[in-house]
């Protein structure tokens, strides 16, 4: 049980997890500017992401690059099959990336990069939600490589996570922003988060409806003895969870509403966890069959494991640094 | 940005070679990502915006891991290059995937020492040569500007200092090429014919169809002495390759003499600078200085060239000798890599465009004295770009 492709395959779960965390709440950021007017409410909203967003999408590139160096069949075969939505997202991501250098270099332009910082979270998200659904509903494989056609990603099913995501993302940024700002922005994030927690809650229902419908092994997962008392758990979870949200968004702490968003994504990512284990690539790729050579599983687990829990030591000092409410006078201008 | 992008890219384009090489390349690409782009990116908010926060002690130490940060990377990307170029440490298993035999061997193949010199080396001259250009146009509108001296001074000597070590490098670096990738050589130097006494060429045409050197100027037994120390030697040529193993000449030809005549000159201006100190006219020189301006952006000309010299020399491999760069690339439809690769273009020219206009109006603002212990804030804006050491306001009045 415990053999390197196994803990690889947790270690990854975990990157990409904290990667859909972390970053989560700074696309959501951008997400939300454009039902945001004032561009001192945004200024606001950029710097209390500013010092981290940048550490936040390093988990994208451990994700992608870690899946590279321990599964290199399952990343051979994934990014082939989802080429379209993950050029898209990365091509968002850049310019998301510029418009963060750039915008509070320019009052002529400003506007220009704020949209850039909407548009390029906003399509980031989205892509990455669709990318998500597509392999949610699986990909064809034959001799090594990706055997589909170049629009498969493209279904109802795909559109819909996409949806999901860009709204979840908006609740995490919300609620980040309930817990970073005072006055004018955290009333406002205030009532974002309750339309975006609602949004969200019905994207998760629907999602996970969905789901054990588009393939028997999916429904036999889920709704197999002794796999039924779990499906009947997760979704008392998630009422628990939607539960504290309303809760924090009403009477506080500030940090509550944030934990609570944080805590649908991580029950909605074990959830699809559950529906893929044990494929790295659904129904055609396991976690042995596209490992690396134990050799490579190794060598890579030794520098892991010194050198990830002092990524998770610096990580977490950074965010100590910056605690607290943003200070409207500080940041990038 | 681009280290997402790159990370990527490996699939998307080239899922062959993602699968092939992938047990090997990967975890040396999954160390940088542990060991040098968390490192930065974590570090980087303190740098930028922690100088209140944290204390002069830490944010320096924050400053030294983002450096470190960007040196780890090297390493490793250099490392990854220099195992496609001169692959060691591995055996080939059943599914025709490269598999780690010895990791010490596959980290540090042969040419890894002189590449990851080279690179380090080259990396430090373009910065001092884009300093020493802003320092000078600092200097040719007041000489007696304290800041602008001292940039200039010290990337002089930046200068004086690193072309020497850098020549040194190249040379064995040079011979370390010929020794592992011999194909690459003759097309650098133009030799399309084994010969003992070789020319050193000067000028020329490369032809590969014809399969000769067109209006070439050459000194002779020059390049036999330079490769072989020999005046003699004999040296390969392309033809000692079959046709599908050789690179195309002019590419490789033409970049190595671009990247060698930027170095030459390079080499001029620090020897020029140093004369003057000795002087002590090395504020004074006005066509010194131009000469820096102009010179300004010649290390990212010289890298550019000199990548495309190593990576085009390369081919037909992507793992030298071993996987064809054609067979390594994704059973992508054409169009939609045309496609991305266009979009690709765009974007990045568009934000390198506004890059460069926003790091040219930074650069025109003179450098102030004491800018460093300035208590406001941020003196660095994130990644790509010096930040302004005010508020942006004060330093673009124009907008």
């Amino acid at each position: 049980m415990i053999d390197p492709a196994t803990i690889w395959a947790a270690l990854i779960a975990v990157a990409v997890l904290a990667y859909i965390l972390l970053d989560g709440f700074d696309l959501g950021i951008g997400i939300l500017y454009p039902l945001v007017k004032s561009e001192q409410d945004r200024d606001i909203m950029m710097n209390s992401v500013a010092p981290v967003w940048d550490g936040n999408e390093t988990w994208l590139i451990l994700g992608g690059g870690g899946l590279f160096a321990v599964f290199p069949l399952a990343y051979a075969t994934i990014l082939p099959a989802l080429y379209a939505p993950l050029t898209a997202m990365l091509l968002a991501l850049v310019f998301r990336g510029a418009a963060f250098e750039f915008r509070w270099r320019s009052k002529r332009h400003k506007h220009f990069w704020s949209a850039a910082f909407a548009g390029g979270s906003i399509l980031a998200a989205f892509a990455q939600g669709v990318a998500l659904g597509a392999l949610v509903q699986g990909i064809e494989v034959a001799n090594r490589s990706y055997a589909g056609g170049w629009f498969d990603w493209l279904t109802v099913f795909s559109v819909m996570t996409g949806c999901a995501l860009v709204v979840g993302d908006a609740l995490l940024g919300a609620t980040w922003m309930v817990m970073k700002t005072e006055g004018h922005p955290r009333q406002q994030a205030v009532r974002l988060a309750w339309v975006f927690g609602a949004l969200t809650l019905a994207a998760i229902g629907s999602v996970s409806l969905w789901t054990p419908l588009l393939n028997d092994a999916y429904l036999a997962r889920w709704f197999d003895w002794p796999n039924l008392v779990l499906s009947g758990v997760m979704p008392l979870l998630v009422l628990g969870c939607a539960a504290l949200l309303a809760r924090g968004l009403q009477r506080g702490p500030d940090a509550l509403p944030f934990l609570a968003a944080n805590g649908l994504f991580v029950l909605c990512y074990i959830g699809i966890g559950i529906s893929f284990y044990p494929y790295i690539v659904p129904h055609s790729v396991t976690i042995w069959n596209g490992a690396a050579p134990d050799s490579s599983l190794w060598f890579l687990l030794a520098g892991t494991a010194v050198l990830l829990p002092m990524i998770l030591g610096y990580t977490a000092y950074v965010y100590w640094v910056f605690r607290g409410k943003v200070d409207p006078n500080e940041g990038y201008h | 940005m681009s280290g997402i992008v790159m990370s990527y890219q490996f699939g998307t384009n080239w899922s062959t070679f993602a699968d092939k090489a992938g047990p090997i390349v990967g975890p040396l690409m999954g160390y940088e990502v542990l060991s040098a782009f968390f490192l930065e990116a974590g570090f980087l908010g303190i740098m930028l915006f922690g100088f209140n926060r944290v204390g002069p002690k830490l944010h320096l130490f924050a400053t030294a891991m983002v450096a470190f940060g960007t040196l780890f990377s090297t390493f490793w990307i250099l490392s990854v290059n220099s195992w496609m170029q001169t692959p060691a440490g591995f055996a080939i298993n059943d599914a025709g995937q490269f598999v780690p035999d010895d990791w010490w061997a596959i980290v540090f193949t042969p040419s890894f020492p002189y590449r990851l010199v080279h690179m380090v080396l080259a990396a430090y001259l373009t910065t001092a040569f884009v300093v020493g250009g802003v320092g000078a146009w600092h200097l040719l509108k007041n000489s007696r500007d304290r800041g602008a001296r001292i940039m200039f001074s010290m990337a002089m000597w930046m200068a004086i200092v690193v072309t020497r070590l850098q020549i040194v490098a190249g040379d064995l670096h040079g011979l370390n090429t010929l020794e592992h990738q011999p194909a690459k050589i003759a097309a650098m130097e133009g030799h399309y014919e084994t010969e003992s006494g070789a020319p050193l060429y000067l000028f020329g045409i490369p032809d590969d169809e014809a399969g000769e050197l067109h209006y070439s100027i050459g000194i002779p037994n020059l390049g036999s002495f330079i490769l072989t120390h020999d005046w003699d030697g004999a040296v390969k040529g392309l033809d000692a390759f079959p046709e599908d193993q050789r690179p195309p000449a002019a590419w490789v030809f033409w970049s190595f003499r671009i990247m060698v005549a930027f170095g030459l000159a390079m080499v001029g201006v620090g020897l020029w600078s140093l004369i003057q100190r000795r002087r002590r006219q090395l504020y004074d020189d006005t066509w010194l200085k131009r000469a820096a301006v102009a010179m300004a952006p010649s290390g990212f000309v010289a890298v550019l060239a000199g990548w495309v010299t190593t990576e085009v020399g390369r081919q037909p491999y992507t793992v030298y000798g071993l996987l064809t760069t054609a067979d390594s690339a994704s059973a992508v439809g054409a169009p939609a890599v045309a496609t991305s690769l266009v979009a690709f273009i765009l974007v990045y020219f568009t934000l390198f465009g506004a890059g460069t206009v926003y790091i040219l109006r930074l650069m025109a603002k003179p450098p102030e004295a004491g800018e460093s212990d300035r208590p406001e804030g941020p003196t660095r804006s994130a990644g790509l770009t010096p930040a302004a050491s005010v508020a942006p306001d004060k330093v673009f009045p124009a907008e």
